[in-house]
This record gives structure tokens, C-alpha cells and sequence, in this order.
């Protein structure tokens, strides 16, 4: 028994270190990247896999020279990319101890990726020090560029300050009645920041509402959501401001609705989108809902052909609309995609970064202007629309759909969030 | 003290591994240094399991350890490595201590959960507290040692060996004093040890208090190798749960054992990781069963069974 076991060993060692000298091998016109995102859990689900979809989708397209123009050369910088899937659960330490392996066991050209904004707020003084072109695709906390500048790493897509400050414009343009808000936030730095936000928001642009003294601020992941559900319906406040996301997010749609609490309150919900398809007919109708910016369900009728080449690959291979994590991780790996058209695929982690800095994109279903933090963090623009039932077509739709430019709803370069807002939000251009 | 063959494996051995850490690559380097970090806190849960008690719940003092470090760095600037280190061990010690005089009275299922329990308290509050970073943990700059900044890791990796090897001999040493011997006699039979003389509750509270300090030091360590602390990776339960496994996967048959077995889980963890990103949770899992089913005495009594049949 023991022996076999032994030999059993041993081939397992054997084919580790076949694989771990394979990961050193490199041919010229190929390159890895490295694409982290939520494979287990209860994120994997409304994020993660989406999110690899969209990555996989657009990098095999890259790979075959099947984009759309103007992105239909051939490759990056003419170099085919093979993709590294790797599991983004599991907390922020453990991803640093994954990066840093990433990095120097197995030697990957760039990383681009993650969805939760601890693991991005842990991993960029990481990337800074082992000096690693690294695009962070859907984390949304604006402290990663405003706390430090930054040389190596990038984010592709705008920051949650323009959600919420997206949000507050939205309900006073179209609910102009609001008299009263709450909210239910997970008790993390995403939940807290973009209540903070959104507070803050309401108190500059409709300062005769008044903020519930009863927000809930529930565990992350707790799924349960009964009490919190009870306050809020006995709250005066008419509105109900959520960042909840993933699966969090659709246990709270699920048992708000049984009680009747979108009937009467206002739901904004700013990570609504990843529900939209999935949720079917469960989606409560009338819910303002925004997805991190101008991607999946908001998105979906564009007709731009890079938009509608996404939508129909998108359905055609996995069968449902993509959601906003398919377009951001996609819009990552454009940006690569142009830094090493621009760098020359041998191009150092320097050129690469010099490449993709300050630079303006047409994405798939947006401009991206690489103007905040340097030229390190996106700027978009941001939006909402109020959810429906579509009986006819079996499937949700959004209408009333508006967007805010990127000049309106997040700072100008070098001004923190926070004390923008409270300044009155001073340079907004709407 | 030194005399034995385990003590001159250790040391012998160490030293080897300080001077292959000088050449090595430096993501071997990195597993060198989680798993040795890790490896002392395994080393006190295995003084506790010899004694028949598991802990559900070591991750409260590895978590403390940790966010000891982060705090002195935060708010107090201290940056010497062994001023960290000692402050992370010292803090556990003495919540061990004080936590002790409760754990001591409690055996089994009773003993893992209340560990558990007190863990989650301190998981819960840091999750909910915003000022020690909630869910989003703090980054931690890299150790000076004796006032120099380190250029590379490979200083920071020297003093975690060091204070590995040093761990170890003292623990070995601890073994081998009649309270220290104090461990299966416990576990056999409680009543007799009692009628040979000995404070069952006296030993249990030492041995739990070390295994705190040991806990302690090794978060303290691991928060300094990685330069970051949340409490998902630190305090959580799934933490404990990581560390009873390494346990098991050791086996309790040697001092030595810990350190084989944390790199092991180490390599495996990187591996499964790396080979099937969708699953690895899997092949750890499996690699859990194999040993509980086949090696029930851990790696270790492969190696002794191996050593047996040399000689």
C-alpha cells in the first residue's frame, strides 16, 4: 500500500515539475496573461464566470483577427495571447501571495482582471513593487489612485464615485418627489464608500431630502435579510439605496420583493445589471438600476458595430446577453490589446505602461478616456434606467435609460472623491 | 539540549535551507517563508493535539499576531522586525493566557467550538470596524531589521527561518521535560495523571498559552512575509480550519513534521491552484481524505516509516 502510494508520489511530482518548466517557456509571437476572477463561491456565479466569458470571448477574437474595426490586426502587437484562468476567492492576502507567484514562478506579460476592490487596493502597491503592467478591469473603490500615483497599474473602467453620483442625478431628474432616502449597504469598504457617496450627493444636489437616521449596514454575504427588510419598510424614507452585488444583491431582490418593499419604496439598486438577465420575471418591475457604468442590460440596443459584434458573439456562444462583468473584463483586455499595438509585443512592462497611459478608446460600448489618476484610471460615463418586465419578449428590459458624461459624474484629475463632492462637485460638466 | 537526532536535523537542516534560500528563486523564497511562518502555529496545535485537544479556533491568536503588526505599523510606525514579531507573540500569549483559564476546563467538541466562538468575535468586530480596515485589511511595509531596510526579501526570510529553527528546538526540548511529556498521559487518562501528582488544568493552560504565543508569532510573521492582513486570509474560520488541516497533514510524530508539512500544503495549494483554477478547493479536499484514509499519521510517519527501513 505504502509503496504504491510512494510511486503514486512521485508521478505527481514528476508532472509538477514538467509543469512548472513548461511555465517558463516562452516563444516570441505568444504572450500570457494572467485573467483573476471569482471561479468559486457565491460571486462566481452573477461575476465571475461572466466576466471570464467576456475575456476569453474577446481574446480569442483578438487571437484570430475576428474584432471589429479598428482592432481587426491580428493579435497583440501581432502576438497570440494565451489566457491563465485563476481563481480570484479566498480574501486579499491569499491574492497577494497568488500575484506575487504569478509573477515570478510563472512569469506571465500582463495581468488583467479582478472584480473585488480589496484584492485590487492590496494587489497595486504589489504590482508597483515587483514593477508588473497590470489592468485592473471591475473593482470599483476610487482610493487605488487617488491614495498613491501610480506607474504600473491601470483601470479600465470608471470608479464607483460615478455610480453613485450617477444615481443621485438620475432620481432627481426623473423623481424629483423624493423626500426621504435610505440604504442597505454591506459593512465593507465597497458598501460603505458608495453609501458615502451617494449621502453625499443627495445632501449637495436635493438638499431638502432628508437621510434616513436607520440605514442598514448588514454582514457581506450574509443572505438573510428579514430585519433589515422590516426597518426599512417601517422607515419614513421613500427611497432605498443598495450597492449590494452578486448574489447578496438578488437574495435582497428576492425577499424585498416577497414583502412588498419595492411597492413601496423606490429601489436603486447601482450594481442591478448582473440580476437583469438572470432574475427573469423575479426582477421586480419600476427598480432604478445602473451597472457600474454603460455596460450590459443599459447597453444592449447601442448599434455601433463593436457593440453589437459583442452582444451577438456573446449570445451566440454562451447563450444569454453579457452583463456588465463580460464587457469590463473585455474592455481589459482591449486595452492590453492596444498598449501592445502601440508597445510592440517583446515590449517591456514600462512600454507597455507608457502605451495604454493617458490614452483615449473606442470600447465596445463606450469611450474610454484614460484621464483620471495620471492617466491610469478611466473616465465613462455613467447611467440608469428603470426596470421592466418585457412579457412579449420574455425578458427584462430598461427604459428611461440616461447617461451622465464622465466630466459630470466623477472628479477632475487630482482631486479626491470625497472632498469633490462635498465642494459642491466644482468643474462638473453635465 | 541539543543532543538528540531531531535537534541536529533541525539545525543542521535550517542552516542548509538559510543558504539555499541565497540562490533559490524568489517565489521558492516566498513558499519558504509562508510555509515556515504558517509552521508555528502548527507547531503549538500539534502540542495540543498530542494532548488530545484540537482547536477550531487558532486563528484568533495567528489573526492577532497579525493585526498586531499591522497596527504598530499603521498607527505607531514600528518597522523592526523583532519588535513586531515579539508584539504579535506577546499579545497572543497573554489573550491566550487569560482565554486559557476558560479553554482549560473544556474538552472535545466543546474545546474546538468555544475556540471557534472566540475567534468569530474577533472576526466579527474587525469586519464591522472600519478604522482597523473591515474587510479590506491593511498593507504592511516591509520589516527593517536592526534599522536597515531590506533590499531584498532574503533578510526577512533569514530571521523567519531562524526563528523557525529556534521554535522548534525549544518546543523538541519541551517535549522532553516531564510536563512537556505531560501530552498523551493527558489525553489517555486525565484521572491518572491527576493521582501521579500533576494539575491536568496547569498543564492544558501552559500548553495553550505556548501554542497562543506560537499562533501569535506565526501571524505576526506570515502578515510581515506577505505585506498584507484582512481578516478572510487571517481570522476567519476557514483559517482554523486550514491550520488543523496542516495538522493532520503533519502528522503530531515529530517537531519536524509541521515544517514538511506546511510547505507541502504550500506547494500543493500553488499547484492545484495553478492546474485547475475551477476546482483546486477539490484537490485540496482530496488530498485531505487521502491522507485521513492512508496515512492517518501524516506525512510524518511516512518519513519515519521511510528512516526505519533505511536503517
Amino acid at each position: 500500500m505504502n509503496r504504491r502510494f510512494l510511486t503514486r508520489a512521485l508521478g505527481i511530482a514528476a508532472v509538477s515539475s514538467v509543469a512548472l518548466t513548461g511555465g517558463f517557456a516562452q516563444a516570441k509571437d505568444s504572450i500570457t496573461i494572467a485573467v483573476p476572477s471569482f471561479l468559486t463561491g457565491g460571486a462566481a456565479g452573477p461575476f465571475g464566470i461572466p466576466a471570464m466569458n467576456g475575456a476569453k470571448m474577446v481574446t480569442d477574437a483578438i487571437n484570430n483577427g475576428k474584432l471589429p474595426a479598428p482592432y481587426n490586426a491580428k493579435g497583440f502587437g501581432g502576438a497570440s495571447a494565451s489566457l491563465i484562468e485563476l481563481d480570484e476567492g479566498g480574501g486579499a492576502t491569499k491574492q497577494v501571495a497568488e500575484y506575487r507567484n504569478l509573477v515570478e514562478k510563472r512569469n506571465v506579460d500582463a495581468i488583467v482582471g479582478y472584480i473585488s476592490s480589496g484584492n485590487c487596493q492590496a494587489l497595486a502597491p504589489i504590482a508597483e513593487e515587483l514593477k508588473q503592467f497590470t489592468i485592473f478591469a471591475t473593482c470599483g473603490t476610487p482610493r487605488i489612485f487617488e491614495e498613491a500615483p501610480r506607474k504600473y497599474v491601470f483601470r479600465t473602467m470608471g470608479h464607483a464615485t460615478s455610480d453613485n453620483v450617477a444615481a443621485a442625478m438620475y432620481v432627481k431628474e426623473k423623481f424629483p418627489n423624493v423626500k426621504g432616502y435610505t440604504g442597505i449597504n454591506q459593512n465593507y469598504a465597497w458598501g460603505q464608500d458608495s453609501w458615502r457617496d451617494f449621502d453625499l450627493t443627495m445632501k449637495q444636489i436635493m438638499p431638502n431630502t432628508v437621510a434616513s437616521d436607520k440605514t442598514q449596514f448588514p454582514k457581506i454575504f450574509a443572505g438573510q435579510y428579514g430585519s433589515e427588510i422590516s426597518a426599512m419598510s417601517l422607515d419614513k424614507a421613500d427611497l432605498v439605496h443598495s450597492s449590494f452585488w452578486g448574489g447578496d444583491l438578488e437574495a435582497f431582490i428576492f425577499q424585498g420583493a416577497a414583502r412588498g418593499l419595492f411597492k413601496k419604496k423606490l429601489g436603486v439598486v447601482t450594481v442591478g445589471g448582473t440580476a437583469a438577465y438572470r432574475l427573469g420575471k423575479k426582477l421586480p418591475d419600476g427598480l432604478v438600476l445602473g451597472a457600474r457604468g454603460p455596460y450590459g442590460i443599459l447597453v444592449k440596443d447601442r448599434d455601433s458595430v463593436l457593440n453589437q459584434w459583442f452582444v451577438n458573439t456573446y449570445k451566440d456562444i454562451y447563450g444569454i446577453y453579457p452583463s456588465g462583468p463580460a464587457y469590463q473584463y473585455g474592455q481589459a483586455i482591449l486595452a492590453a490589446k492596444i498598449a501592445y499595438d502601440k508597445a510592440g509585443s517583446d515590449a517591456s512592462d514600462e512600454q507597455l505602461a507608457d502605451a495604454l497611459r493617458g490614452v483615449t478608446f473606442e470600447s465596445f460600448s463606450t469611450t474610454v478616456e484614460m484621464k483620471l489618476g495620471g492617466g491610469h484610471q478611466a473616465a465613462t460615463e455613467n447611467g440608469y434606467g428603470i426596470t421592466k418586465y418585457d412579457s412579449e419578449a420574455g425578458e427584462n428590459v430598461v427604459t428611461d435609460v440616461k447617461f451622465y458624461p464622465a466630466s459630470c459624474v466623477l472628479p477632475p484629475d487630482g482631486v479626491d472623491s470625497v472632498e469633490w463632492i462635498n465642494g459642491g462637485m466644482k468643474g462638473a460638466k453635465c | 539540549m541539543l543532543r538528540d537526532n531531531t535537534s541536529k536535523v533541525v539545525l543542521i537542516g535550517g542552516i542548509l535551507i538559510i543558504l539555499f534560500g541565497a540562490v533559490a528563486p524568489n517565489w521558492i523564497v516566498n513558499q519558504l517563508m509562508f510555509g515556515f511562518s504558517r509552521a508555528l502555529a502548527i507547531l503549538g496545535l500539534l502540542v495540543l493535539w498530542r494532548t488530545g485537544l484540537v482547536s477550531f479556533g487558532h486563528a484568533f491568536y495567528f489573526g492577532l499576531g497579525a493585526y498586531t503588526v499591522a497596527i504598530l505599523d499603521i498607527q505607531l510606525g514600528v518597522t523592526d522586525v523583532f519588535v513586531r514579531l515579539l508584539g504579535g507573540a506577546c499579545l497572543a500569549g497573554l489573550a491566550g493566557f487569560l482565554v486559557g483559564f476558560i479553554m482549560r476546563n473544556y474538552r472535545d467538541i466543546f474545546f474546538a467550538m468555544l475556540n471557534t466562538a472566540i475567534s468569530m468575535v474577533l472576526y466579527g468586530i474587525i469586519v464591522k470596524t472600519e478604522s482597523l480596515g473591515s474587510t479590506d485589511g491593511f498593507a504592511i511595509s516591509l520589516p527593517t531589521i536592526f534599522g536597515v531596510a531590506p533590499e531584498t526579501k532574503y533578510p526577512l526570510f533569514v530571521v523567519i527561518t531562524t526563528v523557525a529553527i529556534v521554535s522548534a528546538l525549544l518546543i523538541n526540548f519541551y517535549l522532553k521535560t516531564t510536563i512537556g511529556r505531560l501530552t498523551t498521559p493527558i489525553r489517555d487518562n486525565e484521572i491518572r495523571v491527576e493521582y501521579l501528582g500533576f494539575s491536568v488544568a496547569h498543564a492544558i493552560h501552559l500548553k495553550y498559552t505556548m501554542s497562543a504565543i506560537l499562533a501569535g508569532g506565526a501571524g505576526a510573521l506570515m502578515a510581515m512575509s506577505l505585506g498584507q492582513v484582512d481578516p478572510d486570509s487571517m481570522i476567519n474560520w476557514t483559517v482554523s480550519g486550514e491550520l488543523v488541516f496542516i495538522t493532520i497533514l503533519s502528522g503530531p510524530g515529530n517537531v519536524i513534521a509541521p515544517f514538511i508539512g506546511s510547505l507541502v500544503f504550500e506547494v500543493l495549494r500553488t499547484y492545484a491552484f495553478e492546474l485547475a483554477p475551477h476546482l483546486w478547493q477539490l484537490i485540496v479536499g482530496g488530498t485531505f481524505l487521502t491522507i485521513i484514509f492512508f496515512l492517518p499519521g501524516g506525512i510524518w510517519s511516512l518519513i519515519s516509516k521511510l528512516g526505519r527501513s533505511t536503517s
